[in-house]
């Protein structure tokens, strides 16, 4: 009973947060719950980035790519080969892993601003690589994906709590959360321990990290890896939830919106990729129901704002968030907390004021 | 053969306008150490008030010269407003702040032109002439005497006008040129806007060719960041050679490479950047990287 009122906040921010996830769908539409489902899964991808980006200081701006490849295989798993496509889901992940694995010891030779580049110029090549190997992939056709309908126990207790039957989104839904708490979790256990510690070492000072025996090389590759297993998990996710996938599901503006997500969450949290997903994710579909449904616009204002919303906003917030608020949404959601706990107990050490630049964990 | 160099020379005109984009990215790099992730966004934008102009019933060049103008003004606003703020950020913050501007300027030309693709004028006449059997388009030559005429004035600029001196002073030694009364950071100022209108050439050069729509620069940012690393990123003249050696290639490996054909070509470019990066990461003409500790 004292270990829960002496826990600190954020375990119950934790909580909260499940439950508010756990519940949501049974209150919601079906559509809605699968909109929340990819915004699950792009909270996956981005913490991937953020593993990457915020924790080990490999900027990547390539990552849609890595979805895209996890988003194949297991689509062509399930389409050709005919596996349960759950099982593909782990498959796509180690496979995915494994190629970022070896995409970063060749990363290891270049400067971080070299590896932007090179990534960015994958992440722009990536749809036409999918094209080629037509026979493979589909081609421009794409592959149908196959959602699978929920197993009974799941379908029981969805009706046991709200009286009307499981679809198939909310089945993906519960399995997107499970996979999202799962890999959360693990996130925030890595970052805590030793491989988080020395990545934030190599980040913060790679030549200093090294004189203190950090395996400087190991551990950027490793960051790699897990970063694309993140997102080829996500990728995988993603073909599930969506049903189908062409070369064009991976355009580069994927990958915009990824790192969009990370910086404006908060690059180096733990909660941030979540925001900073639900945020990229819903920027875009506000200003697409948002704007058409003033009727007092134009409709010529309407249209063009339709189509060039995002990128508008996206850039607008990549710019102030980089100026004014480094440590994204989380980052100004501490330092408020910080100011009121201040307030609230009367102390004044103008010291603690200050956001630390990379608070260790939630 | 004959179709050998005919590829060649439409090869060399590509890359002049490759060469372009690449050099503005190189001035850029060599006054902040930053890759400017917008500069192809920068040039569309810049093509997009050319091709209003025109449409105005200006001809187009003195709609050129104007563009050019408006490009080195826009420049050095971009630079006033969004990058010196940052200036003193981590590069990575600054490649973020330069990708936000690419994203912002591409939905900033949706917004106002839309995303339908349209024509633009070309200024040269679309027959070809015969030299010895190669028949070799005006419209190539043409784009070949202007990029080669804006390095020149480029070069000639930076190495034979006080300005040059100044600008190149700033970028290699800020402190040293503030101790001698140099405004170092109009200076860099003046080095966005000369990039931004070098930029600027490319973008025109290239939408007669692609139809203009605001992601028209996107592939050829990719060329162009290719021919910048291939050149080692920090030397005016790689970015030149760098530029007509990709442009050439990848024209030769769309046509003689089985399997690249003309969708592939991008990866040919990706390829390039990747085999630079790795095998010889200064480039052709860049000077070893020596990190101070």
């Amino acid at each position: 009973m004292n270990r829960i009122r002496t826990a600190p906040p954020r375990y119950w921010l934790v909580a909260l947060t499940l439950v508010f996830f756990l519940g949501f769908p049974t209150v919601i539409s079906s559509f809605l719950a699968s909109e929340w489902t990819q915004a699950l899964i792009l909270a996956i991808a981005i913490m991937g980035l953020n593993i990457l980006v915020g924790y080990s200081g490999q900027l990547s701006l390539g990552h849609g790519a890595f979805m895209a490849l996890g988003a194949y295989v297991s689509a062509i798993l399930a389409h050709r080969y005919k596996m349960d496509y759950l099982v593909t889901v782990p498959i796509a992940a180690v496979f995915t892993g494994g190629v970022g694995f070896l995409f970063g010891i060749p990363a290891l030779r270049l400067s971080p601003l070299y590896l932007a580049l090179a990534t960015f110029a994958l992440a722009v090549v990536t749809p036409s690589l999918i094209k080629r190997p037509a026979g493979l992939t589909g081609g421009v056709q794409g592959i149908l994906v196959l959602q699978p309908d929920p197993p009974d126990f799941a379908r029981e207790a969805f009706a046991f709590v709200t009286g009307t039957a499981m679809t198939s989104d909310q089945w993906i839904y519960y399995i997107t959360l499970l996979l999202a708490v799962v890999l959360f979790w693990l996130a925030w256990n890595l970052v805590r321990h030793r491989p988080g510690r020395a990545m934030r070492a190599i980040r913060d000072g790679e030549v200093a990290a090294a004189a203190s025996g950090v395996n400087v090389a190991g551990y950027k590759t490793l960051a790699f890896g897990i970063s694309a297993f993140y997102g080829g998990t996500a990728g995988s996710l993603f073909a599930l939830s969506t049903g189908f996938i062409s070369p064009d599901t991976f355009p580069v503006s994927l990958s915009i919106q990824l790192l969009v997500g990370a910086v404006v969450g908060g690059l180096a949290s733990i909660p941030g990729p979540l925001l900073g997903a639900i945020f990229a994710f819903f920027l875009p579909i506000g200003s697409n129901q948002w704007v058409p449904s003033q009727t007092w616009l134009p409709d010529q204002i309407t249209s063009t704002v339709k189509n060039a919303g995002p990128a508008v906003s996206y850039g607008v917030v990549l710019i102030l968030i980089m100026m004014f608020a480094p440590n994204g949404i989380v980052g100004l959601l501490r330092s408020g907390y910080v100011i009121l706990n201040r307030r609230l107990r009367g102390a004044s050490d103008p010291k603690t004021g200050q956001m630390p630049p990379d608070p260790q964990t939630v | 053969m004959q179709e050998f160099l005919q590829l060649v020379v439409s090869g060399i005109a590509t890359g002049g306008i490759f060469a372009s984009l690449a050099l503005a990215l190189v001035l850029i790099y060599n006054a902040m150490g930053l890759v400017n992730f917008a500069q192809g966004e920068m040039a569309m934008l810049a093509t997009f008030v050319a091709y209003s102009l025109v449409n105005r019933g200006m001809s187009f060049w003195i709609a050129f010269p104007v563009t050019l103008v408006l490009a080195f003004g826009g420049g050095i606003v971009i630079q006033r407003v969004v990058i010196k703020p940052a200036e003193r950020a981590p590069v990575l913050t600054l490649v973020i702040i330069t990708l936000g501007l690419a994203t912002l300027v591409n939905g900033l030309a949706g917004f106002i032109w839309g995303y339908v693709p349209r024509s633009f004028p070309s200024p040269f006449s679309p027959d070809s002439v015969d030299l010895a059997g190669v028949f070799i388009s005006y419209r190539d030559l043409g784009v070949i005497a202007v990029s080669g005429l804006v390095l020149l004035c480029v070069y000639l600029l930076l190495q034979h006008t006080t300005v040059g001196l100044t600008l190149r002073a700033a970028a290699h030694h800020p402190e040293a040129s503030r101790l001698l009364g140099v405004q170092v950071s109009w200076m860099l100022a003046l080095g966005w806007g000369l990039a931004s209108a070098v930029g600027a050439v490319s973008g025109m050069m290239v939408a007669p060719i692609l139809l203009l729509e605001p992601n028209m620069m996107q592939t050829i940012i990719i060329y162009a960041f290719a021919a910048a690393v291939l050149g080692g990123i920090e030397s005016p003249l790689g970015a030149v050679v760098g530029g007509l050696i990709v442009g050439v290639t990848v024209n030769l490996a769309g046509s003689y490479i089985p399997g690249v054909g003309g969708d592939l070509q991008l990866a040919v470019g990706l390829g390039i950047i990747v085999a630079v990066l790795i095998l010889r990461p200064n480039g052709l003409f860049g000077r070893a990287a020596v990190r101070r500790v």
